[in-house]
């Protein structure tokens, strides 16, 4: 199967152009995030004024958990919001009869999610800098890129998956769009090590690529290197994930297609 | 001649409902086909069939001569479709929807085109406004624009007048009949208003409960149901007299 590149490029424009005229569309982009950081970073501030060394490391970790949670959230949003787009605005089927192939759409969704994560990256970092003397990439250096990957990576299978369940149970399925990133999470040892689980909690825990992540964060803090452990394993899993989901995604896109909801999309 | 669509003897049942009963249809090149039926009779469910987003159960369905399930991107670059029912994105310009459409169709020079189709449906003075923020008729011009940026070839027409006045529904029946007539297009015409269906239509399919009742140039199926218009054989159909 080949993908045009200029059809994927014309989705990304057409999302692009939402945030042309409207500035709140924009602006949500960054409000929550900068809201998150902000609560997140006065407690980092209040917790400072301890001056315990295990609560000075216990800060950075905070910050630099709350900006990679983010990461995955907003990349599992970029795919899911802008195929719930098409659904609001009675576009699907416009789209479906064009010559735009399904993998092709999907595609413009990681992207646009992917440069939505890029900037919301970019602003938490710079304001974690100013507001509480934070330095995302001296902190972790440039191997925030290879983690940054691997959490884009489980957010697109995220948001393959919750695209799927909309095409299957359309608008009733819209609450999972927010709902299911935290479900995974309490999973991920985001803001506590792995350890801190419970044994059964953490052998589902081990399966979640993210786990790797934020364990391979927390090493880099404490040892200033990255295990590549941790690494080997989030990509190994995320390459399930992503395949899982896109088998799952096919599959919910065929039995629409056989049920007649494909042809329903944001019109029931 | 190679018809632009052969659908034969198609069945759709959804779970245990039969929303298509052996179906067949075709349309030759230039021809306007008028798919009649009242709601719920399976016109729908014949277009999604037909444009590949719904799977038949039984039957085969050729368009262009290409299997509509695995070549649909190359068949839908040669035809387009417009439904009252769906909407262009109404968070768009004008322009930017025709320029986003354009895009996906691959169109060459596609400035000049979308300026050639915004000045033909008189949208030209709307071209920064919303889809949102225009009256159903200047949507429905918008919405065929669309449909003749990649010059197709064949036509899908899902009630296309189907919320508009009279005058409105008159001036998009004129437009459409001398663009068929100049680039000699295959559509496929749904519609409720029979007057309509008279007017515009060299051949009707009717449909009642999947099943085709009645085939024929509007004129051989009046003789056929002894009726003085369409909408007398309309009602005939649908109350089975």
């Amino acid at each position: 199967m080949t993908l045009s590149l200029k059809r994927i490029s014309a989705m990304f424009l057409r999302y692009l152009y939402l945030h042309k005229r409207s500035l709140p569309r924009t602006l949500e982009v960054i409000f929550w995030p900068v809201m998150e950081l902000l609560v997140w970073g006065f407690l980092v501030m209040y917790l400072r004024s301890f001056e315990l060394s295990t609560v000075s490391t216990a800060v950075v970790f905070l910050i630099n958990a709350m900006i990679f949670w983010d990461i995955l959230y907003r990349s599992q949003q970029g795919v899911t919001i802008s195929f719930v787009e098409e659904i609001w605005t009675q576009n699907v089927i416009n789209l479906l009869v064009s010559p735009l192939k399904i993998w092709e759409w999907i595609a413009s969704t990681f992207l646009y999610g992917m440069l939505k994560t890029i900037v919301i990256t970019c602003v938490l970092a710079i304001l974690a800098y100013f507001l509480y003397a934070f330095d995302l990439v001296g902190s972790i250096g440039l191997l925030v890129i290879p983690l940054v990957f691997q959490l884009l990576l489980f957010g697109w299978a995220v948001g393959m998956i919750t695209s799927g369940l909309m095409i299957r149970f359309g608008h009733s399925a819209e609450a999972l769009i927010w709902g299911v990133p935290y479900l995974i999470m309490p999973l991920s040892a985001i803001y506590y090590p792995l350890d801190v689980l419970p044994v059964p909690l953490q052998v589902i825990s081990r399966c979640i690529p993210t786990t790797y992540v934020f364990e391979g964060m927390r090493a880099i803090h404490r040892t200033g290197t990255m295990e590549m452990n941790y690494f080997v394993w989030a990509m190994a899993l995320n390459l399930i994930y992503f395949v899982v989901a896109s088998f799952f995604f096919a599959t919910m896109y065929h039995h629409a297609q056989k049920t007649g909801r494909l042809g329903k999309l944001g019109l029931d | 001649m190679q018809p632009l669509i052969t659908a034969s003897n198609i069945t759709k049942y959804y779970d245990q409902t039969l929303a298509l009963d052996d179906f067949s249809l075709s349309i030759q090149p230039g021809e306007i086909v008028g798919l009649l039926g009242p709601n719920g009779a399976g016109k729908t469910t014949a277009i999604h069939i037909l444009v590949g987003l719904l799977t038949p159960t039984q039957g085969t369905v050729r368009v262009f001569d290409m299997d509509p399930f695995t070549q649909r991107s190359d068949i839908a670059m040669r035809l387009n479709f417009s439904s009252a029912y769906t909407s262009l994105p109404t968070n768009l310009t004008v322009s930017e929807n025709m320029n986003i459409f354009a895009r996906l169709y691959n169109v060459q020079n596609h400035k000049e085109k979308i300026n050639a189709l915004l000045d033909e449906f008189d949208l030209t003075r709307f071209r920064k406004q919303l889809a949102g923020a225009l009256s159903s008729g200047e949507r429905t011009r918008l919405n065929l624009a669309k449909c003749l940026l990649n010059d197709p070839q064949l036509l899908l027409l899902d009630e296309p007048t189907a919320s508009l006045d009279p005058e409105k529904a008159e001036m998009i029946r004129a437009k459409l009949l001398s663009i068929q007539k100049k680039r000699q297009l295959g559509i496929l015409y749904t519609s409720h208003n029979m007057h309509e269906v008279e007017q515009v239509c060299s051949r009707i399919q009717f449909i009642h409960h999947g099943k085709t009742r009645a085939v024929g140039t509007p004129a051989e199926v009046l003789i056929q149901f002894q009726s003085k218009n369409l909408e007398e054989v309309f009602i005939k159909l649908v109350r089975g007299e």
